[in-house]
């Protein structure tokens, strides 16, 4: 009973975590951010919606950095469909873009939208949608509509339905911490308890299917990797061996996972194939190999080393045990993330004794330092390689932040109290 | 929308206040004197051990400080390990060395770190004649820090290891 009663307080407690207090940001990018406007949504008398779809579409264009949505105050009219619409008086606002749409519910249950982008200097509709969703999802609604107009006005998927993981911290008195493996959407809202435990939780990461994810926990008083089941909740213990247990990174392919063990005395790079449990040893030296990423091919990994005297990254071959350094700017390099096209890394890159979130083009092998405060650390790119999440430190408390991969838009998540870090940004969902 | 706001921060407060209650009650097994690092000390020696010597404990030094991104022994962290191998020799039990590290730097290094720091002192002490059998490391890496804050004193207060 009483068991029962903490772990529903717990709920309600995350609650408060929730990042309502979204503090965007934006730095100029390249290019001037697009005007667009986003009418609030007409809606089917006697449909109840308990959330603004506009004001979702409006947050997600905006902290995308890409568009600049006008306030709704600045609003001549508000249009339900294209016929609706005089384009001069949008035009007269400096808009390039209005979105217009209404809300039915075809049958019980179900939510739908019907909406149009329409282009303000051609004045010709763009594009027409209508997405429907179980009326208990009307974020999730928001949120495809956002990832068909990005998807139409900047030709990249969007990222919009996506989620991210992440571990809070909360100090409870004494030496206690309360900590906890939390999934929200990634604009911090439905948040969800996955993990709570009185000892430490590091390095979640997802499966590519974004089915699973893995993560060290240490309530047995050791590290040890598990696996979780986000579909089933059911949760696997995969090692539990002497030494560390760390870096959980699912393969491309979902069928193994690569980590670090220091099982033979210093920490080295394993690859587990999930089927069997067997073990393979990638790298094997006396120096800290720690941090592995695969490459999109899976066929190799790279991994943070101090064998040269100080953490850099490197790159191992799976079937040769061939291993060269990649990074040569900057003394500290480390927890380096792979870029989909394979072609960039993001990593931790330390520059006169900060740590940054930095940028390396690996073909011209050009370092951009992509943050300006200290502490930066846990870089995680977003499945369109639009942005990246990163952990840094905001009023003496963790906080988590994200930044464009060109710099030019940042935002910070903060949590009301505690410190939160190890985002980690899922794949696509659907 | 704002008034519904205000409503859930009021319940979580009313939840919060209460969930403090539940630690509250939960914190009464763990002994009465205080919270500070002490009787963290003494609790946790006494779940491992009844061949501690609680006494002992309490008058030497069980944690051990490292100098920045060093996994080396310093002349100060010697001297109060040779006086633990003392105490230690007399006993049987396990000893338990938790490797810590500052904040700078990635975890997943930090926590190699700290395994460093910990096999470091597991070595001083197996080459005094503690057997290795009785030992055991654990890194918390940047986990578990004892000072908040960003200043070198905090940094220095967590490199540590601590024995239990």
């Amino acid at each position: 009973m009483f068991k029962q009663i903490v772990t529903v307080l717990a709920l309600v407690l995350a609650g408060n975590f929730a990042v309502a207090d979204l503090t965007i940001e934006i730095n100029k990018g390249k290019d001037d951010p697009v005007p667009i406007a986003i009418v609030p949504f007409g809606w089917q008398p006697g449909v109840a919606v308990a959330e603004d779809i506009a004001s979702i579409v409006e947050m997600d264009l905006h902290r995308s950095g890409q568009f600049a949505p006008l306030s709704r105050g600045d609003m001549l009219g508000r249009p339900r469909n294209a016929s609706e619409v005089y384009y001069r008086d949008w035009k007269s606002l400096g808009v390039d873009y209005v979105v217009v749409g209404t809300l039915t519910q075809p049958m019980p249950g179900t939510l739908m939208a019907n909406y149009e982008l329409l282009d303000v200097n051609t004045q010709r509709v763009v594009l027409t949608g209508s997405e429907s969703v179980s009326s208990d999802k009307p974020r999730y609604l928001a949120h495809t509509v956002s990832d068909k107009i990005y998807e139409k006005l900047t030709n990249i998927r969007g990222a919009f339905r996506t989620q991210l993981l992440y571990v809070s911290a909360v100090r409870e008195g004494g030496n206690r911490t309360r900590f906890r493996l939390l999934k929200s959407d990634i604009d911090g809202a439905n948040e969800s308890v996955l993990f709570d435990s009185r000892e430490p939780i590091m390095a979640p990461t997802w499966s590519p299917d974004g089915k699973k994810i893995a993560y060290v926990s240490f309530e047995s008083s050791r590290p040890a990797i598990y696996m979780q089941d986000l579909v089933t909740g059911v949760r696997k213990q995969l090692t539990a061996f002497r030494g560390l247990n760390s870096s959980p990174a699912f393969s491309p392919d979902g069928t193994k996972m690569a980590m670090v063990l220091s099982k033979d005395g210093s920490p080295d790079v394993y690859v587990m194939d999930l089927a069997s449990g067997s073990l393979e040893q990638v790298t094997n030296h006396f120096a800290i190999d720690t941090e592995p990423a695969w490459l999109p091919d899976g066929k190799s990994l790279i991994f943070t080393s101090d064998r040269g005297g100080k953490p850099q990254i490197y790159k191992v071959q799976l079937n040769t045990g061939a291993v060269e350094r990649i990074t040569f700017i900057g003394d500290y390099n480390a927890r380096a993330r792979v870029l989909a096209d394979g072609l960039g890394l993001v990593l931790v890159h330390r520059s006169n004794g900060n740590f940054h979130i930095a940028v390396q083009d690996l073909k011209r092998n050009r370092v951009e330092i992509l943050t300006s405060t200290n502490l930066d650390e846990s870089p995680s790119v977003a499945p369109n390689a639009s942005m990246l999440l990163y952990a840094t430190q905001y009023d003496g408390k963790g906080v988590l932040a994200a930044v464009s991969i060109d710099g030019g838009v940042k935002y910070r998540l903060p949590s009301r109290f505690g410190d939160v870090r190890e985002p980690a940004w899922s794949p696509f969902l659907q | 929308m704002k008034y519904q706001a205000k409503n859930m921060f009021l319940g979580v407060a009313f939840f919060s206040v209460l969930l403090a209650g539940c630690a509250s009650t939960d914190t009464d097994s763990s002994g009465q004197d205080g919270a500070d690092t002490v009787s963290t000390y003494t609790e946790s020696a006494d779940a491992n051990s009844s061949a501690y010597d609680a006494q002992d404990m309490m008058n030497l030094e069980t944690v051990f400080h490292f100098e920045f991104d060093q996994a080396t022994l310093t002349a100060k962290a010697r001297k109060a390990l040779d006086a633990q191998i003392v105490r230690l020799k007399k006993t049987t039990g396990p000893v338990r060395l938790e490797g810590h590290a500052d904040e700078r730097g990635t975890r997943e290094y930090n926590i190699a770190l700290g395994e460093r720091r910990a096999i470091a002192v597991a070595d001083y002490m197996a080459i005094n004649g503690i057997p290795r059998y009785r030992i055991e490391t654990v890194s918390y890496g940047e986990e578990r820090p004892v000072a908040f804050g960003q200043s070198e004193s905090t940094y220095s207060q967590n490199r540590r290891v601590e024995l239990k």
